[in-house]
């Protein structure tokens, strides 16, 4: 059976499914991640006490993490221009910097877990460290997740380009804005969790 | 698999509307990538040195929320290009909002109302 609308816009969306499945697929994700700071709201404002990030937290390896995923973000958007200027190549090389980017991401986050492990700060010490590594480590699959379907893309996956183009740039389109929104969440956790 | 090709009575298009089509206006949008992570990575720096102030706790997490938001604002009007998306895809978004809003400001209110627990 043929999936339709995969390259074509429906035309009582004027999108092509892939893009409306993405973007109600982000919704969800916003309410999770919604829940999430809604309960380090609850339980920040009515703690007595809580520590500042800052003083606990590596504020240099998270905002190196920040640029990171900054960068990532322009790296994944170049490659979609370039696949729709027909240059698979660079392309391609622009989805294994955002890859690059994802393992660079997750080499500093394990580095600053195991640096906190060594110091024997778990989830279960106090709720700044639960919401921490609720929060950081939920993101952090996100990141490993999109990390697999850029692997896909740039491996196995982009034999689509040769059969059907238009195809494959709105996969990395789709990739890009799951992409982008791991990014946003990014910016948000960050100065919450570390710098305040 | 793929639908290419295939038209619904002469109205599904490729989908590339509401994005740059010609190679000239493609190029233009990636020197506009360029400018925008720019103002990303100069917002970072920011957040990072008001942090080192070490103001007040209101005015810190009012000050980081904002430039966060900004931020925030520049990822999704340039690199997912909301600017130029199609209605139903904000329409999508502005009741995820008004959700979202509803969950952020559910406990926020609860603390601070003088009914609260």
């Amino acid at each position: 059976m043929e999936i339709p609308y995969t390259v074509q816009e429906r035309p009582d969306t004027g999108l092509y499914n892939g893009k409306l499945g993405i973007w109600l697929f982000l919704a969800s994700e916003v309410m999770l991640f919604g829940a999430l700071f809604s309960s380090l709201i609850l339980l920040r404002s009515g703690a007595p006490s809580w520590p500042h990030g800052y003083e606990i937290l590596n504020v240099k390896l998270a905002t190196l993490n920040t640029f990171i995923l900054i960068f990532s973000s322009v790296t994944v958007v170049m490659a979609w221009a370039n696949l729709r200027l027909g240059n698979f190549n660079r392309g391609r090389i622009f989805l294994g910097l955002t890859f690059l980017c994802g393992c660079g991401f997750m080499i500093i986050k394990s580095i600053e877990y195991s640096t906190k492990f060594h110091h024997h700060l778990f989830p279960r010490n106090n709720n700044f460290f639960a919401t921490y590594y609720v929060l950081t480590g939920l993101h952090g699959l996100h990141v490993l997740a999109g990390m697999i379907v850029f692997a896909y893309f740039i491996g196995p996956g982009s034999k689509m380009w040769h059969t059907d183009r238009q195809r494959f740039t709105n996969r990395i389109e789709v990739t890009g804005l799951y992409w982008h929104f791991v990014d946003l969440v990014w910016i948000f956790l960050f100065p919450t969790l570390y710098l305040l | 698999m793929s639908d290419h090709g295939h038209h619904e009575g002469g109205e599904a298009r490729e989908a590339t509307a509401g994005h740059a089509h010609s190679p000239e206006e493609i190029k233009k949008e990636m020197r506009l990538y360029i400018v925008v992570f720019v103002g990303l990575a100069a917002l970072t720096l920011v957040t990072v040195g008001v942090s080192s102030l070490h103001l007040p706790t209101h005015k810190a997490i009012a000050l980081a929320l904002a430039i966060a938001s900004v931020k925030g604002f520049l990822v999704a009007a340039f690199f997912m290009h909301l600017l130029s998306e199609k209605k139903l895809i904000l329409i999508v978004l502005a009741i995820t909002v008004i959700f979202f809003g509803m969950l952020i400001w559910g406990p926020w209110q609860h603390h601070y109302s003088p009914f609260g627990v």
